[in-house]
């Protein structure tokens, strides 16, 4: 943990970038506009299948609601934050190229096909859940407690009653 | 525009995940073994100085709330998966291309099942639209209109309510 930032200067920045954002998005497009990354999948997911299954983009009613299109959320998204994130890791230099984590080989080892088998699979259950709820920890959590609005609190009670006790099923045995 | 003033955003979040450590995996399952809390601390803080600023500048017709339909199951059902998909991955859907990005190849599997995810629930939509998302649907509900509280009040007393939970974190060394 050497020269990183603490989380409260992190965290209140990320509040005065949400304003910022907020702002810029009232005044220059005319529009407040909300920061949020699940919908960024979703618009992915509406190009992919716009070309191998361009039937369905036609005819399913989400698809309808996210066009395929490239739009804000996915350029933060897929490019802004990998962007940031690669700069300031390669600034400070932490780019390191891995697989599995500490907290992960305690209870798993070093097996690489299980981690990348558990990501897949976690990562399929997050965007889904968090298509259902509306939202993830940037649309619900960030932008959605910040304006007080219920489907927010419960969304996120949701994240952490479902993340919790399979944490603690998978992690917490040790090996 | 609008796809540029994304992509600056994201690069100052991106940047903002990696020197809080929030984009790493055993910081993500750390809070979810309730061991490390930099992410909680993190997310408080944002929303600490995000309630206060966006009701004040909503509360004085600046900018205009955007607030999520609340379905109460759905929101509740959807809440559960993503945390089940969140203890397995070890990052959120805004971190996991970050952490790919400072080397993590591991998102890489998790942003294609991510992919897949959304695949998915594009052509489930309509069932949960027909069965679940009508339970609880309560529309676009905020808390203040909810108790019939100002808007101010309540997001002063929610960031007062914040501050006393980091307080309270860093004052039992968490």
């Amino acid at each position: 943990m050497k020269n990183g930032w603490s989380p409260y200067l992190g965290g209140a920045l990320t509040g005065l970038l949400l304003i910022a954002w907020v702002l810029s998005t009232t005044f220059i497009l005319g529009k407040t506009k909300m920061l949020g990354a699940s919908t960024a999948f979703v618009r992915v997911a509406a190009l992919v299948e716009n070309q191998i299954n361009p039937q369905a983009v036609k005819t399913l009613a989400y698809y309808q609601k996210y066009k395929p299109k490239v739009d804000w959320k996915l350029v933060l998204v897929f490019i802004g934050v990998p962007i940031g994130a690669f700069l300031a890791a390669v600034k400070n230099k932490e780019f390191k190229v891995r697989m599995i984590h500490e907290r992960f080989q305690r209870a798993f080892g070093k097996n690489q096909v299980l981690r990348a088998a558990m990501a897949f699979m976690g990562g399929f259950l997050l965007v889904y859940g968090a298509r259902l709820a509306g939202g993830c920890p940037s649309g619900h959590g960030l932008s959605g407690m910040s304006q007080l609005s219920l489907s927010a609190f419960i969304s996120v009670a949701g994240f952490f009653i479902g993340g919790i006790p399979l944490a603690f099923i998978l992690y917490k045995r040790r090996r | 525009m609008e796809l540029i003033m994304g992509l600056i955003a994201g690069i100052i979040w991106g940047y903002i995940f990696q020197r809080t450590r929030i984009i790493r995996f055993d910081k993500q399952v750390g809070l979810l073994l309730l061991e490390d809390f930099t992410v909680l601390k993190y997310l408080l803080s944002a929303v600490m100085v995000g309630s206060l600023g966006v009701n004040l500048l909503a509360q004085l017709g600046i900018i205009t709330y955007s607030v999520k339909t609340t379905y109460l199951l759905a929101n509740f059902l959807g809440g559960l998966i993503f945390g089940l998909g969140w203890a397995l991955l070890g990052y959120c859907p805004g971190t996991s291309t970050g952490a790919l990005a400072e080397g993590a190849i591991d998102a890489f599997f998790g942003i294609l099942g991510g992919i897949l995810g959304a695949i998915a629930f594009a052509h489930t939509y309509d069932w949960w639209k027909a069965n679940i998302y009508p339970i609880g649907a309560l529309g676009k509900v905020r808390i203040p209109e909810l108790i019939s509280m100002p808007p101010i009040l309540v997001a002063v007393v929610f960031a007062a309510m914040l501050a006393v939970i980091c307080y309270f974190l860093e004052k039992k060394n968490l």
